[in-house]
């Protein structure tokens, strides 16, 4: 199957080579025979969906920008890749830059954009050089600047480097870090289209999205919608990771059978072992059970059927040896340490939730843990500003729904007893345990402290507490 | 280590490069965080002096730039080792023996997360996914080159080489 991003052309980082093998071909072609409108409809009729997990069809997003000039806008390019699991761009960085500087060049003329921001996270320092090299390459041959290749259109590309927020792959969130500010998402609405970075409309696109868009223009809307899934078109970066023998990136069409990408690209499970589970999409994607794995197909709407979702197709393979409860609190430590702390269901959730994963690690849980836990998932999914809450939420709810009984087995608690949580619920109705204000309602002020001793001395509410 | 304290200044070359950090955004705020950079990697930590130099530079509230670097993980609070070493131990590092690296370099060094040695050469600290998922396990240093692929004996011959560099 022929390649569209990761060629096997060697040194295509350089320029030279890259121009030689048809690059910036498609740019040309844009600026002297394309209007603006007329390469969105291509796009759209490519029916290319984002790569960086929400998989919003790419034209469609585009359109959604005003026309004319009245205001600057804006293109924002996430190379922030942060989540867990997650290794595409920086191989984009590394194998193919033009391409990648290509695509978003002709996204911005397609939204008559003057200024284009790629967003690279901070760890990437050796992938920022490789690209700070590639654009001011392309600044030197004429095809970012002004007036470019003698078309009228004036453009400048930045490189704008992060310092370690997983938030900031958020697209609210990496406006305002561009902004110079804390990395806080912002409310939605208004939307980046309508309200964006510096107030003025932007478009946010993941790399490997921007990376198709030369092959679209040059190839058409219609060669790429053949290519894999029809509802989710072309070529995804599947990063492999885990027990597998050969991991690494690889680019394969969507749909693609999930053992045929373990077992015929990435040479099968290590040691020979069997599977136990298998993140499909970075960290935030809820797990797959062996069974579920097995006829599973690498594309959003097939992930979508099970509950779970593409995300960046990062797929992270564990074998039947795996901890899978200590693969869980891994997991909410890391949306612990990286919440951003505004919306109060997931800086405190995601606390409570690995409090509860590191005393069943540590051997002290209570089997009432495992619906606590499902809960407090619950309580922050959906209750929060940005989708991290939900991120954190799914692999918690669906790795203790689907491998229960991994967690029941750490649990050495043997008998069920009546769950503190519900205790420490269940003060506010009954009579023996009235909160102080109902107390102080009812004028029995007088047994306020002797109830106040007595409900600190109460051994679930200390357990509870602990 | 790094120096304890300092007084932050750029000199007329860095002053070039805080002009060009400017014109890259249409509001100077949006300067900030390349400057905090160029601070580190001069100064090697961002001290509160530094921020308040930033701020100056920037016309902007002091506060504010402390609220951004207090904000981002890589902007160093506090002076590292020479060489900070940074170790992920998130899900695909964990599972290809991540947190046998971390304890490793912790035990040798005998230091635990974000300490110093005595003879202030290393720092460790435990990270999150630095995007090295398929040639775990990793650690980088100093916020600079990737050592992937790790094993035992790999940590040791880096370890006596950083050593011996000095």
């Amino acid at each position: 199957m022929e390649k569209i991003i990761l060629k096997d052309i060697p040194d295509l980082d350089k320029i030279s080579v890259y121009e030689n093998n048809g690059g910036y071909a498609a740019w040309k072609k844009v600026l002297s025979q394309m209007k603006p409108d007329e390469v969105i409809e291509e796009v759209k009729k490519s029916g290319l969906r984002g790569r960086g997990g929400a998989c919003f069809p790419t034209g469609l997003k585009w359109s959604f920008m005003p026309k004319g000039n009245d205001k600057p806008k804006y293109l924002c390019c996430n190379g922030d890749e942060s989540e867990p699991g997650s290794f595409k761009d920086r191989e984009i960085f590394e194998k193919n830059p033009h391409q990648f500087i290509e695509g978003s060049l002709i996204a911005a003329y397609a939204m008559g954009i003057k200024a284009v921001y790629v967003y690279i996270r901070g760890e990437y320092w050796k992938w920022i050089n490789i690209m700070e090299e590639c654009v001011s390459d392309a600044y030197k041959k004429g095809f970012i600047g002004e007036n470019v290749q003698g078309s009228g259109y004036s453009v400048d590309m930045y490189i704008h480097k992060g310092a370690g927020a997983y938030i900031c792959g958020e697209e609210s969130s990496l406006m305002n870090s561009l902004e110079g500010k804390r990395g806080y998402p912002r409310v939605k609405p208004p939307f980046p289209a309508a309200v964006g970075v510096w107030g003025n409309p932007t478009t946010i696109n993941n790399i490997e999205t921007l990376a198709n868009i030369p092959e679209i223009i040059n190839k058409g809307g219609e060669w790429f919608s053949k290519i894999g899934d029809p509802k989710h078109p072309g070529t995804l970066l599947f990063g492999v990771s885990g027990h597998v023998n050969k991991p690494g990136v690889y680019e394969l069409p969507t749909g693609i059978p999930l053992m045929t990408l373990i077992n015929d690209y990435c040479g099968g499970v290590k040691n020979g072992k069997d599977i136990k589970m298998i993140i499909p999409g970075g960290s935030s994607m809820p797990p797959l059970t062996k069974e579920e794995s097995l006829n599973m197909k690498m594309d959003a709407e097939s992930l979508k059927a099970v509950g779970s979702a593409i995300g960046t197709a990062g797929v992270m393979v564990m074998d039947e040896d795996t901890d899978i409860v200590h693969v869980l609190q891994r997991i909410t430590k890391f949306y612990y340490h990286e919440s951003c702390g505004q919306c109060t269901p997931c800086r405190e959730g995601c606390g409570w939730m690995l409090k509860v994963l590191n005393r069943i690690m540590d051997g002290t849980g209570r089997h009432s843990d495992l619906d606590l836990l499902i809960s407090v998932a619950e309580n922050i999914e959906g209750n929060t500003i940005c989708a991290l809450g939900d991120a954190a939420a799914w692999p918690v709810k669906w790795t203790v729904r689907k491998f229960r009984k991994e967690f029941e087995a750490k649990i050495k608690e043997d008998k069920a007893d009546l769950p503190a949580a519900n205790k420490v619920h269940g003060l506010r109705k009954s009579d023996e345990y009235m909160t102080i204000s109902d107390h102080a309602e009812q004028g029995k002020v007088e047994d306020l402290m002797g109830k106040v001793q007595e409900l600190t001395q109460n051994e679930d509410i200390k357990r509870f507490s602990s | 280590m790094n120096k304890e304290n300092y007084i932050p200044v750029f000199d007329e070359n860095e002053m070039k490069m805080v002009e060009h950090h400017k014109s890259k955004y249409p509001a100077q705020m949006a300067a900030v965080m390349p400057l905090l950079w160029m601070i580190q990697e001069k100064y090697g930590w961002i001290s509160v002096d530094a921020m308040r130099y930033v701020g100056d530079l920037l016309k902007l509230p002091h506060d504010h730039v402390l609220g951004v670097a207090t904000f981002y993980s890589m902007y160093f609070k506090k002076p590292t080792g020479k060489y900070h070493l940074q170790i992920c131990t998130n899900v695909s590092c964990m599972l290809c023996g991540g947190y046998e690296v971390f304890h490793y370099i912790s035990d040798k060094l005998g230091i635990k997360n974000k300490e110093i040695t005595s003879d202030g050469m290393f720092s460790i600290e435990e990270v999150e996914c630095l995007g090295s998922c398929a040639t775990a396990p990793m650690l980088q240093i100093n916020n600079k080159e990737f050592h992937e692929k790790l094993t035992l004996e790999e940590v040791d011959k880096l370890l006596n080489n950083l050593r011996n560099s000095n």
